[in-house]
């Protein structure tokens, strides 16, 4: 297959009774990529992914996959899709040897024919392998369940939040095995709340309400921000926030961990802000320009909603 | 200096051979979010059960909103407010519902409750929602419901358990604003979570890893120590050299 497209999709959407899970939905996803699909909770990532991996059927529009329509050639598509989805779905009342061993069956292929493509992941896990799947820790049960994704050497690798729940050293250990596959040749969709994670994808699609408001690569999205951008610190984070709130010039006013991060209505306002606060009673304050992060952005285009 | 309003001092909890806390030494003060960090299974459940009046300690002072650990879990739990991720309200039941349950469990009067209630539902312009059944509400609601109805007795200190993960970034700036206003009235906040980007919000933080605690202070502090860009950072490069010998 020469095409470099491995998912197209053109005006998809999928409901579910009145509620529109996606709606015109226009993306693709080309060979060797690693594509991340970012958005909160109820966006419409799962629904995406499900439809890829041909779990359900779209309503309306044109979605093909490595080639194959999703609704007609479903059993070809199959066998070349690996698919891990958001919840663990291995048997948890098997070894982790086991697991892996029945996912190899069942798509008609053994460990050891693949061993090479997984060793990576499994190698991790190895050491534990006559234990049972439901006795694993999270970080654990993540790289048992990628391995048997990938044991029948799929082309595409269709991740539903797989570090949602794992912690931060095994998510950053997780992002190093999928750059690993990338060399492999496998492309790689994988959705995540996380907007750190964004920075990790070679390109991203921010979902929210079951539109795509932006697809691009991580930097252009974060330069796609409009305005400037000022980090305010204080002391005193609620009067703070209120106080900046409360005042016309200030466009937005969203805390970021310890700072509170603005964007300003009137032009050159930022010189004064501190006058402004100091007047309010607010003291030690500092301001600074920054540049957006991916996060910054995203709020942004979810507050141009209507 | 601020109140201080849970002081552990040497706090050990084992089971049976097993470690699970490793004298721990910590302060919280009034009307400070001190965030409580570390993988799973590294001590923070077991820790926040005995800090929360859920079990008693092996050894060691525990001292929680004025009262012993050891001997008077009941007091303590009387007098904090306890949200988690997983189970927090009924969703079968309205959120009129809900609020009554809770007050009537933590002894408040139906007037006193009647009363709160309105004032409740007013500040968060749940008004139109009041008789509608939780599970049909948004998550960022009902979260935000969550937390009220965990201080609506009004504690000196609430503990959130893994609270946050997962929902909108616009939804969970709302509920940290919810969290910085309690603090601003003067309750304490201890909030548990493993998501490292949650701790950048805390006015102080506490890693724990393998039973003790590996860094203690404020976000600002700890980035600098371990010279990082974030609190993530430093926890990967306190907790990744022993993942790697596993």
């Amino acid at each position: 297959m020469a095409d470099k497209v491995v998912i197209r999709a053109e005006d998809v959407g999928k409901r579910y009774g009145k509620l529109h899970a996606l709606r015109d939905i226009n993306l693709e996803v080309n060979r060797g990529e690693i594509f991340g699909l970012i958005g909160p909770d109820g966006a419409g990532k799962t629904t995406l992914f499900r439809l890829v991996a041909t779990l359900l059927t779209p309503d309306s529009g044109s979605l093909t996959v490595l080639g194959h329509d999703v609704v007609k050639q479903f059993r070809t598509l199959r066998k070349q899709i690996g698919y891990m989805p958001g919840r663990f779905s291995l048997y948890h009342d098997l070894t982790v040897e086991e697991n892996l061993n029945f996912y190899a069956t069942v798509f008609g292929t053994t460990v050891k024919e693949n061993y090479a493509l997984i060793a990576d992941v499994y190698s991790q896990i190895e050491p534990f392998r006559k234990r049972l799947a439901g006795k694993l820790s999270g970080g654990m049960k993540q790289k048992l369940a990628l391995s048997c994704a990938l044991i029948h050497r799929p082309a595409l690798l269709v991740l539903d939040e797989p570090t949602t729940g794992v912690d931060a050293v095994s998510r950053v250990e997780f992002w190093e095995l999928l750059r690993g596959l990338r060399e492999h040749g496998i492309t790689t969709v994988v959705s995540t709340p996380y907007m750190d994670e964004a920075m990790r994808c070679d390109r991203v699609a921010l979902i929210q309400s079951g539109q795509l408001l932006s697809i691009d690569t991580p930097t252009a999205i974060m330069e796609g921000f409009t305005g400037e951008l000022y980090s305010v610190q204080g002391t005193e984070n609620y009067s703070l926030i209120m106080a900046l709130r409360a005042n016309p010039h200030v466009h937005t006013a969203h805390p970021f961990g310890s700072s509170v991060h603005v964007t300003f209505k009137t032009e050159g306002y930022h010189a004064t802000l501190l006058q402004y606060l100091h007047e309010k009673g607010i003291e030690n304050v500092t301001i600074e320009p920054i540049s957006p992060g991916i996060e910054d952005r995203f709020l942004e285009l979810m507050e141009r909603e209507p | 200096m601020r109140e201080v309003v849970i002081r552990v001092e040497n706090l050990v909890k084992r089971f049976g051979n097993f470690v699970a806390n490793d004298h721990l030494n910590f302060e919280v003060y009034e009307g400070e979010i001190f965030g409580f960090l570390g993988a799973n299974g590294a001590g923070k459940t077991t820790a926040l059960r005995i800090l929360s009046g859920l079990s008693s300690p092996t050894g060691g002072n525990v001292m929680v909103a004025g009262f012993d650990a050891k001997r008077q879990g009941e007091k303590i739990k009387r007098n904090i407010g306890y949200m988690c991720q997983r189970f927090s309200l009924y969703n079968d039941l309205t959120v009129r519902e809900n609020i009554t349950l809770y007050g009537g469990i933590y002894g408040m009067s139906s007037s006193l409750i009647k009363q709160r209630m309105d004032e409740l539902l007013r500040q968060l312009e749940f008004e139109e929602y009041a008789d509608r059944l939780i599970g049909g509400l948004p998550l960022g609601l009902k979260q935000k419901l969550a937390f009220s109805v965990a201080i609506f007795h009004q504690p000196r200190i609430v503990f959130l358990d893994e609270p946050t993960g997962g929902v909108d970034p616009i939804a969970r700036r709302q509920f940290w604003e919810q969290i910085y206003a309690a603090a601003a009235r003067g309750i304490t906040v201890f909030v548990t979570t493993h998501y490292m980007d949650e701790a950048e919000y805390c006015d102080r933080v506490c890693i724990m890893d393998q039973g003790r605690i590996v860094a203690l202070g404020t976000p600002a502090e700890l980035k600098e120590k371990y010279n990082a860009s974030s609190i993530e950072e430093v926890f990967v490069s306190i907790a990744r050299p022993k993942e790697k010998t596993v």
